[in-house]
């Protein structure tokens, strides 16, 4: 039925991690909700902002390290994944 | 003390929207990340290449000239259109008989779809046939859109300014009529100068609708295409190719379906980021 849809094993990890994030996200509102606060960032923030920020930067982070860096993609996902974490604690 | 009763029920009226979304958008949106690191031949035949589409992209001249001449034209246009919408608005009249014509004349260009634009202009700015052209050759300018870079580009802007402008003449005109006259008398009693209450009155009361108006103008002319497709054709050469049609370049002429798809990633991650940068900015203001 979706074959169409042209799947990859590796896109298929990203949309699937990309949806228990939502889900958990969700989860995580019901049972814990977010308060705004500022922290690192010179914004107010949710923590669902800062998954977007962190998500939106984090694809930046891995286009310029494509373009411009020769080593393998993963130590991107690396380093973006610690960001990421940075964000959601202290931003 | 009202009490505020949860009823997440209403919830359930959003799922049209989501199933729609999902089939329109997010479906779509998935298979161009498929297709993004794949170098697809047929439906049965698929390579998996990884990133490789991306670093091309990201390293393709092409790419980065069409690139450079979108920011350029989005800049320009906004430039242009923002300062002369509030202009157009301050002098519109405020009551009486001309303000349904002015409104109306000025929401013209707005009704005319973009390939039709694209074509008025094109015969417009001829030289042999179009008023436009012909003016302007008789003025003694050597003008010629199809062969000087300069002249195409300046056809464009124009043309973006007069299809586009009364947008921006529309929100603030709006937005000026909001203003309460308490505070145009506040002014009078102060004796406050023309550009006083320009300054200190309507610009700070049109922030809003000016925000939303840059946020509209910048996307729109961001992703513009049919309206330069027709008029230049995005030449001469490829001056006035925008990222639009570089991208129906590669996907439909050259069908480089994997190119295309990781370059309309990153074409959409530019957008998002725009976009997030504006949905703040507006939030921030309307929150301050």
């Amino acid at each position: 039925m979706f074959d169409w849809m042209a799947w990859t094993p590796v896109t298929a990890g990203f949309f699937g991690g990309i949806a228990v994030l939502l889900v958990g996200m969700a989860g995580l509102e019901v049972v814990w909700p977010t308060r705004e606060r500022k922290g690192l960032l010179p914004i107010p923030t949710t923590r669902g902002d800062r998954l977007f920020i962190g998500l939106l930067s984090s694809a930046f982070v891995h286009l310029g390290w494509i373009a411009l860096a020769d080593s393998p993609v993963y130590i991107a996902t690396i380093l973006c994944a610690i960001w990421v974490a940075i964000l959601l604690r202290w931003a | 003390m009202i009490n505020k009763t949860d009823n997440n029920r209403a919830w359930l009226l959003v799922v049209p929207v989501v199933v729609l979304v999902a089939f329109s958008a997010i479906i779509p949106l998935m298979t161009v990340v498929n297709y993004s690191v794949q170098d697809i031949f047929d439906p049965q035949t698929r390579i998996f290449v990884g990133t490789e589409w991306f670093r091309e992209a990201l390293l393709d001249e092409r790419l980065h000239g069409a690139l450079g001449r979108q920011v350029l034209f989005s800049l320009m246009v906004l430039l242009i259109e923002v300062p002369l919408g509030i202009a157009i608005a301050l002098c519109l009249p405020r009551r009486g008989p001309w303000v349904s014509f002015c409104l109306i004349l000025l929401a013209l260009p707005m009704l005319v779809p973009f390939n039709v634009v694209g074509t008025i202009w094109q015969i417009f700015a001829r030289a042999d046939i179009g008023l436009g052209g012909w003016l302007m050759t008789e003025l003694g300018f050597d003008y010629n859109y199809t062969a000087s870079p300069l002249d195409a580009w300046l056809t464009v802007l124009v043309m973006d300014v007069w299809h586009w402008t009364s947008l921006i003449v529309l929100l603030c005109y709006a937005g000026l009529l909001s203003i309460p006259g308490a505070y145009y008398q506040a002014a009078q009693i102060d004796g406050a100068s023309r550009w006083a209450i320009f300054r200190y009155i309507q610009l700070p009361k049109l922030t809003n609708v000016l925000v939303i108006g840059v946020l509209l103008r910048f996307m729109d002319s961001f992703m513009i295409y049919a309206e330069p497709f027709v008029l230049t054709g995005g030449g001469p050469g490829n001056a006035t190719t925008f990222l639009s049609q570089q991208l129906t370049t590669l996907a439909v002429g050259q069908f480089d379906l994997g190119p295309a798809a990781a370059f309309s990633l990153i074409y959409f991650l530019i957008i998002l980021l725009i976009c997030w940068l504006f949905y703040t900015a507006i939030t921030h203001l309307s929150t301050r």
